[in-house]
């Protein structure tokens, strides 16, 4: 049994990287993922005795355990040898620490890509060397471009396969490059690479000299963190109004009152006027607390308290905002990705959480469907598990909605059936009418 | 030491850091996992009526119960803690439970395993492990008091059954998880609802690392049991695991115990909890060993989680934490 030691530094905390990978089946992915947790040292010697076992009892003569069981989260899945949920895993080196969503390939494809997609700073596709961009590329490209995930990097797995390595990679970056140009996306960089042998994935490859680009863990080392929302107009949607009166600890704070959320975009400093999307009543920030401190300014990303200096009809739902504050909408178009078994009916009654707020909704007619692969608009009047459509909606109470295209966090909601309380779609905000 | 719990408060010098941190750079990685773990608490307190945390005394436990405070400071902690105790505890722990308990102000509720074996609801396995008799009482306290959110401590770096688990996860009205047709979790838009009778179960560490946890417990000085850092103890090994012992561990005849310099990287029930040789008597210590350790906490610990490849899997489809 190897042993293994870590390459954290312990006295650095790095910056966290959400990925999400997308593959076709037998394209390797499983296997890409064993061989980042095991040359990054994530794999510790019990998980790889566990799998080594594990190996030898299914019959794997190679030297190495079979990493691709390193992945296996349950008993169906070991038995079948598919992987039939998202699974998240995690990996560290001394820049950054990785949470990875692990996202199946053919079972419940658009479900699972779109959840990982949602979350994800990163995706990852892996195309088979050699099979080249076959129509899955096209569609994981297609999922990210649509989620709006802010990097792609293709992983051109099997490279010691092919004949011609070296033309196989300039044919695959050049179709690419057409694919991503129709979609939107910037070009993505492409890594040669064998996950079987870690060529590339960690440790650069001797077999691949033409190849002078990164590997593919250096590549996400180098990408920058998420997209920097810090920059864009403020936006916190109000989790709960925080207000001890006599239950407070601390006689000190009887009266206090403030309203406490995550910052998805942009930044607040004390002093500054905000508004209350909805009424349009503005107020001015007039502390800022994490925990018992106070800070002078907060950024995105992080949960605060915010206190403000003039009362104002705020709780939880409402968006606190400035810059270009959303106006309330009563009606909208949306993409819809469906994710129930049971088909979308024209003028069902559901549920839609955006931001903080839950409100009844009416689903009017399907207007149409996107093609997976093209995004390309084709006639459809109705939706079944996996598809993507364009809807109508009609809201019970007016929401701040955004366009997805333009704000990731102000354009996401999700459709939630009132009677049995599932999920059924994950939607996006095409254009929000003003009422 | 005068109190059992330091003040956990980070200092005027840590908030100014924040305030000035340079605009080129994004929240570091202990920012992100305490916001994303603050923002789920919220979400469950604002949108659910009866949670009740899961609290054991254990390092997850009191890292989730901190959180949870700051999430809601100046109010108090709305919500009870539960603590289902096996009977087999550390004495440390349990003083420790309390001692946190009237620190924070929280109500606290015992569902307690021995009740179940005295009164012959529950039997006594073969190897003497209680963890998994933990289930029975764990979900009759559920229903007991209605709660309609339980939040726990589990993180997904812990085992791969756990890896598949939701932040916000349905139990269906037997308190049963069903891994394969969990309700899709997208951006950070958490499902709550439930039909009456089912419950979720909530993870706000589930993307922390167990070397997370630590580097926060170092961030925030929070007090922990002091069996997490190394002291000398009489131990016995058995099958590759120090274990203390006492009521819980009978020595069997080939068995001589010896002190060692040890420290406990989980504290569950005494009989199957083992503890590491470690050197470890600080909080920086035992980062720097985390980080360099070659084995996973519970690979090292817990002998319940040796029973078979699925052992987590099959006890969490039950109901388990």
């Amino acid at each position: 049994m190897s042993t293994t030691t870590s390459t954290i530094a312990p006295t650095t905390t790095p910056t966290l990287l959400r990925l999400a990978t997308a593959g076709s089946v037998d394209d390797g992915k499983s296997t890409l993922i064993g061989r980042l947790l095991h040359d990054t040292k994530s794999v510790l010697a019990d998980q790889l005795a566990a799998v080594e076992d594990a190996s030898r009892r299914r019959g794997w003569t190679g030297e190495l355990a079979e990493l691709a069981l390193l992945t296996d989260g349950l008993r169906a899945e070991r038995e079948q040898g598919i992987t039939i949920d998202v699974a998240y895993r995690y990996f560290a080196t001394a820049e950054r620490s990785y949470v990875l969503a692990d996202t199946p390939g053919h079972v419940q494809y658009t479900r699972n890509t779109v959840t990982g997609a949602s979350t994800a700073d990163v995706v990852v596709v892996l195309v088979d060397a050699r099979n080249g961009v076959v129509e899955q590329t096209r569609r994981h490209l297609a999922v990210a471009s649509l989620l709006r995930v802010p990097h792609v990097v293709v992983a051109l797995n099997k490279i010691d396969l092919v004949e011609d390595p070296l033309q196989v990679h300039e044919q695959v970056t050049s179709q690419l490059a057409e694919v991503a140009d129709a979609l939107s996306l910037p070009v993505p960089p492409v890594v040669p690479l064998s996950a079987l042998r870690g060529d590339n994935v960690v440790h650069a490859a001797g077999s691949t000299p033409w190849y002078t680009g990164p590997t593919l863990l250096a590549l996400l080392e180098s990408l920058p963190a998420a997209r920097d929302l810090r920059n864009d107009a403020f936006r916190m949607p109000v989790q709960l109004v925080i207000r001890p009166q006599h239950g407070a600890r601390d006689a000190a704070h009887i009266d206090y009152r403030g309203y406490a959320g995550l910052i998805t975009s942009g930044a607040i400093e004390v002093g500054d006027r905000v508004v209350v999307a909805g009424s349009g009543r503005a107020t001015t920030v007039a502390g800022i607390d994490l925990d018992r401190s106070s800070v002078q300014r907060a950024e995105a990303g992080l949960s605060v308290t915010v206190r403000l200096s003039e009362d104002v009809d705020l709780s939880r739902g409402d968006l606190l905002a400035a810059g270009d504050v959303p106006a309330p909408s009563r009606s909208f178009s949306a993409v819809l990705c469906w994710l129930s078994e049971s088909p979308l009916r024209p003028g069902a009654r559901v549920l839609i959480k955006h931001g903080t707020s839950t409100v009844q909704a009416k689903v009017g007619a399907v207007r149409d469907r996107l093609d997976i692969s093209t995004l390309e608009h084709a006639p459809a009047e109705q939706a079944e598990l996996n598809d993507l459509v364009r809807v109508d909606l009609d809201l019970a109470q007016a929401l701040p909605l955004e366009s997805y295209s333009v704000s990731r966090e102000g354009g996401a909601f999700i459709v939630i059936d009132p009677q049995d309380a599932t999920t059924l779609a994950a939607g996006m905000v095409d254009v929000p009418v003003r009422s | 030491m005068t109190t059992l719990i330091p003040d956990p408060r980070p200092t005027a010098a840590t908030a100014t850091a924040l305030s000035t941190v340079p605009s080129t750079d994004p929240p570091d990685l202990l920012d992100a996992l305490e916001s994303e773990a603050l923002h789920i608490i919220r979400e469950v307190v604002g949108e659910l009526e009866r949670p009740v945390m899961l609290f054991s005394g254990g390092k997850d436990s009191v890292v989730m119960l901190h959180l949870a405070e700051k999430a809601l400071w100046p109010a108090p902690v709305p919500f009870p803690v539960l603590h289902v105790d096996t009977g087999h505890n550390f004495p440390e722990v349990l003083a420790f439970r309390d001692a946190a308990v009237e620190h924070y102000g929280v109500q606290l509720h015992v569902a307690s395993v021995q009740d179940y074996l005295d009164d012959g609801r529950l039997r006594e396995r073969a190897d003497g492990t209680r963890n998994p008799l933990q289930t029975m009482p764990l979900l009759d306290a559920i229903e007991e008091h209605r709660f309609d959110a339980v939040f726990g401590g589990g993180r997904r770096d812990e085992d791969k059954a756990r890896a598949k688990e939701r932040i916000v996860s349905l139990r269906n009205s037997f308190g049963h998880w069903d891994p394969k047709n969990q309700r899709p979790e997208l951006w950070h838009l958490y499902n709550t609802r439930r039909r009456p009778g089912e419950h979720v179960r909530v993870f706000p560490l589930s993307n922390w690392t167990e070397l997370d946890v630590w580097r926060y417990i170092a961030r925030e000085d929070i007090a922990l049991p002091s069996l997490y850092y190394a002291h000398e103890r009489a131990v016995v090994e058995r099958d590759g695991m120090l274990l203390s012992p006492g009521d819980w561990v009978q020595l069997r005849d080939d068995e001589e115990p010896s002190v060692r310099t040890v420290r406990y990287r989980t504290v569950g029930d005494m009989s199957c909890t083992g503890a590491v040789a470690s050197t470890a008597r600080d909080v920086e210590a035992v980062i720097a060993e985390v980080a360099a350790t070659t084995v996973t906490e519970r690979g090292a610990t817990r002998a319940d989680d040796r029973l078979s490849e699925a052992a987590m899997e099959d006890r969490k489809k039950e109901g388990y934490f």
